[in-house]
C-alpha cells in the first residue's frame, strides 16, 4: 500500500517538495495553456480595437479607482441580465483588456455595455454627487476627478508597453499618441477622419463640460462611453464560431 | 489554566536554542494588522449602508480602501499568523532552531512588514494593478518575491537540519503553502511596467486567459494561503492545546495531497456563464465538489482529535476558539462546493452571498484558529504561567461568534434576495425591479451586516488588552471556567 511508503516523502525534505510541486502544477496546465492555443477560446468578431489614449488613460483611472471591486464587465447569457444590460458578453470584447476588469460583485450594475446609455452630462452629475441623479444610489462620489488635469502626456510609452503585451496598436497609432489624446476631447475629433480610422465608434468632443481643459474626468467618461459599443450586434452572427 | 505552557516547557530534553524573536514580533504584528484590518473593514461596511461616509474623498472611499482591508486581512493579519505559528512549529516540531541565524528570519519578517506598508499606501494612493488580491504593483511584487525566497530558504533550511526523523504534519501543510504561493505569485503578476521609474504597468495577459490566471490565482490563496496554511496551525496547536495526539495519521496523508492537488483546479467557478469556455467551466465545477471530501477530512481529523477532550470546550475558551474554527471550517467548505455548482452561481455570483461565504471563512475559519494560536502563543514565548484572563477570552469569542452570526445571516438574507430580485419578472413578463431597486433592499441588511463586524471588532479589542496585560505580566484575578461561579464576571 501506497501510504507505508509514505515515510519516504516524511523524511525527505526535497522528496516532498518535490512532491507538492509536481502535485499542484497539473491543474494549473490543464485548464490555462489550452486557453492559449485553442483558437475557439476567442470568437471571430468585426469591431474591436485596441482603446484610444483617451479611452486607455480613462481606463486606468477605472482601475485606479476600484471600480471593480463594484462594478462587473461581464454580463451573463440568462435572460433577465441580456434583457437589463445587452447582448452577452463575448471573449472578443475584453481581448485588448490588460487587465481584464470582468469583476466579481455588482454592489452597482454591470458596465459592459454602458456605452453610450446616458449622456457626458448625466456621467458629470453621476460621477460629482451620485445621489443627484439616482437618489438611492450608494456610489461613492468623485468631484475630484473633474478638478484634476489628465496626466497622460507619456501616452505613447503606455501604448508601446501594450503593444509588447499584444495589443496591435499600429506605428502611426503610437506617433499621434499624445496628439489623439487632446484631439479626441475636443470638437475637431468629429471631423478628423483620420482619427475616426484609427479609433471607429470613439465618442468625441468635450466630456465634463469643460472645453478648456482635459481632465481626468474627460478620460473616464470617454472610456465609459465606449464600453460595449465597438461590436455592432446587428451583424454578429454566433453560428460562425461553431466548428 | 496553562496546561500549553507546562507541555511546552516539559517536552526537550536538551535545551534547543531556540529564536523565539521573531516570533514574538510576528505574534504582535498578527494582532496590530488583525485590528487594522477588522477596522477597515467595518468602516467600508458602515460606507455601503451610509454612502455620506466615503466624505468625496479620495483616500478615503470605498474603491480604494476595500483592497486595503482584504490584504491588510489576508495578507497582512493572515501572513503574520502564519509567520509566527511556522516560525515557531518548525522549529518546535525539528527541535532545531531556524536555518539563517538571527539574520535571515529578521529579514524575512521585516521585509514582509515592508512589503505590506508598501501595498498599504499604493491601495490608498490608487497604485494598484486592479487584480483582486493582487493589487500591489509590480515593484512590490519584485520584492515580495525576495522575501518569500527568503522564507522557502528559512523554512526549508530549517527542516533540512530536524533533529527528528520525521517531518510533522503541519511542516508539509506549511511547506505547500509557500511554494504554491510563490508559484501563483509569479504566474499571476506578470506585467511589464510602462517605466522602470513610474508605478504603472500593464499585464503580459488579457481578457480571458487573464481572467482565469487571475482567478487561478484568486482561488488558490484562499486554498493555500488562508487554507493550507491555516491547517498546519490546526495540526499543531489543536493537539497540543486538547494534549491528544491527532486522531489520524492515514487520515493526514491522504487529505493532505488530495487538498493541493484538487484546490489548483477550482479557480474557474469565479467564472461561470462568462465568456470563458465551458470545458474550463465544467472542470472547475467538478473539482470544486470534489474538494468537499479532503476538506472535510481535515474538518473530521481536526474534530475528533478532541476524542476524550471534549470536556475541555466548556473550560478553556482558547481551545474553544480553534474548534469553532474547525467547525466554521466544515461549513464554509460545504457552502464554496454547493456555490461552485452552475445552476446555484447562476443566482449566487455578483450578489453578497459571495462576501458572506468568504466572511465565513475567513471570520470563522482564519481568524478563529489564529486567536486560538495566538491565545496560546502569547504565554509560553513570554514565559508567563497563563494568560492574563481566561473570561476575557471567553467575552472575546461570544462577541466574535455573535458578530459573526449577524454578518453571515445578513448576506445569505440579501445575497439570495438580491439575485432572486436581479431575475424577477412580473405578470406582463417585464423586468420587475430596476437595478437600484435592489441596492435599497439592501440597506437593512448593510447596517445588520456592520454591526456584526463592529462586535467583531470589539472582541479583537479585548484580545488587545488581554495580551498587552498579559506580557506585562499581569493575572487578573477570576475564577476559573466551569465552577459556579460566585464572584460576576467583570
Amino acid at each position: 500500500m501506497l501510504l507505508k511508503k509514505h515515510h519516504i516523502v516524511e523524511k525527505n525534505v526535497f522528496v516532498l517538495i518535490l512532491g507538492i510541486f509536481l502535485t499542484i502544477i497539473i491543474g494549473g496546465i490543464v485548464e490555462i495553456v489550452p486557453l492559449f492555443t485553442m483558437e475557439q477560446t476567442i470568437e471571430k468578431v468585426e469591431g474591436v480595437r485596441p482603446y484610444s489614449p483617451l479611452e486607455q488613460a480613462g481606463r486606468n483611472i477605472y482601475i485606479r479607482e476600484g471600480c471593480y471591486n463594484c462594478h462587473s464587465q461581464q454580463i451573463r447569457p440568462f435572460r433577465d441580465e441580456v434583457e437589463r444590460y445587452g447582448h452577452y458578453s463575448l471573449a472578443a470584447e475584453s481581448m485588448y483588456d490588460h487587465p481584464f476588469q470582468w469583476g466579481s460583485k455588482r454592489t452597482g450594475p454591470d458596465l459592459a455595455r454602458v456605452g453610450g446609455k446616458y449622456s457626458n452630462d448625466w456621467h458629470v452629475a453621476h460621477m460629482k454627487d451620485p445621489r443627484s441623479v439616482v437618489p438611492e444610489s450608494i456610489m461613492p462620489g468623485y468631484p475630484f476627478l473633474a478638478e484634476r488635469k489628465l496626466n497622460f502626456d507619456d501616452a505613447q510609452a503606455h501604448l508601446e508597453t501594450l503593444r509588447m503585451v499584444g495589443v496591435p496598436y499600429t506605428d502611426e497609432m503610437i506617433e499621434t499618441a499624445k496628439a489623439d489624446l487632446y484631439l479626441q476631447a475636443s470638437e475637431d475629433a468629429a471631423y478628423d477622419d483620420d482619427f475616426l480610422a484609427r479609433y471607429p465608434n470613439a465618442a468625441t468632443g468635450d466630456f465634463d463640460g469643460k472645453p478648456e481643459e482635459l481632465t481626468e474626468m474627460d478620460a473616464l467618461i470617454a472610456y465609459l462611453q465606449v464600453l460595449g459599443r465597438m461590436v455592432d450586434f446587428t451583424t454578429y452572427n454566433p453560428q460562425m464560431n461553431l466548428r | 489554566m496553562g496546561q500549553g505552557s507546562m507541555a511546552q516547557t516539559a517536552s526537550p530534553a536538551v535545551a534547543v536554542n531556540y529564536n523565539m524573536d521573531v516570533v514574538r514580533w510576528a505574534a504582535l504584528a498578527t494582532v496590530f494588522w488583525g485590528v487594522v484590518g477588522f477596522l477597515v473593514g467595518d468602516v467600508i461596511a458602515w460606507q455601503l449602508a451610509f454612502p455620506a461616509l466615503n466624505f468625496d474623498n479620495e483616500f478615503l472611499n470605498f474603491g480604494r480602501l476595500r483592497p486595503l482591508h482584504t490584504s491588510a486581512v489576508i495578507f497582512a493579519f493572515g501572513g503574520n499568523a502564519l509567520l509566527a505559528t511556522s516560525f515557531y512549529v518548525v522549529q518546535r516540531t525539528c527541535r532545531t532552531p531556524l536555518y539563517g541565524g538571527t539574520a535571515l528570519p529578521a529579514f524575512v519578517f521585516w521585509g514582509y512588514q515592508l512589503f505590506i506598508v508598501m501595498a498599504a499606501i499604493g491601495y490608498v494612493t490608487g497604485t494598484t494593478q486592479g487584480r483582486e488580491y493582487a493589487e500591489p504593483e509590480w515593484f512590490v511584487d519584485l520584492w515580495l518575491t525576495l522575501v518569500w525566497v527568503c522564507y522557502l530558504a528559512m523554512f526549508v533550511g530549517t527542516l533540512l537540519k530536524r533533529q527528528e526523523p520525521h517531518i510533522y504534519v503541519a511542516n508539509w501543510f506549511y511547506l505547500a503553502f509557500i511554494v504554491t504561493i510563490a508559484m501563483l505569485h509569479l504566474g499571476n503578476n506578470l506585467a511589464i511596467p510602462v517605466s522602470l521609474t513610474g508605478t504603472k504597468s500593464y499585464s503580459m495577459f488579457s481578457g480571458v486567459q487573464d481572467a482565469l490566471t487571475q482567478w487561478w490565482y484568486g482561488h488558490n490563496a484562499v486554498g493555500f494561503f488562508l487554507t493550507a496554511g491555516f491547517l498546519g496551525m490546526m495540526y499543531y496547536f489543536i493537539p497540543k492545546r486538547a494534549e491528544r495526539p491527532v486522531y489520524s495519521y492515514r487520515l493526514s496523508i491522504i487529505h493532505f495531497w488530495a487538498l493541493i492537488f484538487l484546490y489548483i483546479w477550482a479557480g474557474p467557478h469565479h467564472l461561470h456563464y462568462t465568456a470563458l469556455p465551458d470545458w474550463a467551466q465544467t472542470l472547475g465545477m467538478t473539482f470544486s465538489i470534489m474538494l468537499w471530501m479532503p476538506s472535510w477530512g481535515g474538518m473530521i481529523n481536526g474534530l475528533m482529535t478532541l476524542s476524550g477532550a471534549w470536556d475541555k470546550l466548556r473550560t478553556d475558551p482558547v481551545l474553544r476558539f480553534m474548534v469553532a474554527a474547525v467547525g466554521f471550517y466544515g461549513m464554509s467548505t460545504f457552502e464554496g462546493p454547493v456555490m461552485s455548482i452552475k445552476a446555484v452561481n447562476g443566482l449566487s455570483h455578483y450578489t453578497d452571498w459571495t462576501i458572506g461565504h468568504v466572511h465565513s471563512g475567513a471570520l470563522g475559519w482564519v481568524a478563529f484558529v489564529s486567536f486560538g494560536a495566538i491565545y496560546f502563543l502569547i504565554p509560553v514565548l513570554w514565559n508567563r504561567e497563563r494568560l492574563y484572563s481566561m473570561r476575557l477570552v471567553s467575552h472575546h469569542f461570544w462577541l466574535a461568534t455573535i458578530g459573526i452570526v449577524l454578518y453571515i445571516t445578513s448576506m445569505w438574507v440579501s445575497g439570495i434576495m438580491q439575485g432572486l430580485m436581479w431575475r424577477a419578472y412580473d405578470e406582463l413578463g417585464f423586468l420587475q425591479y430596476s437595478f437600484i431597486e435592489t441596492v435599497e433592499a439592501m440597506h437593512p441588511y448593510y447596517i445588520i451586516r456592520a454591526t456584526g463586524g463592529l462586535l467583531f471588532v470589539l472582541g479583537s479589542l479585548l484580545m488587545v488588552w488581554n495580551v498587552y496585560k498579559t506580557i506585562k505580566g499581569d493575572l487578573r484575578n477570576e475564577a476559573p471556567i466551569g465552577t459556579p461561579a460566585t464572584v460576576a464576571a467583570e
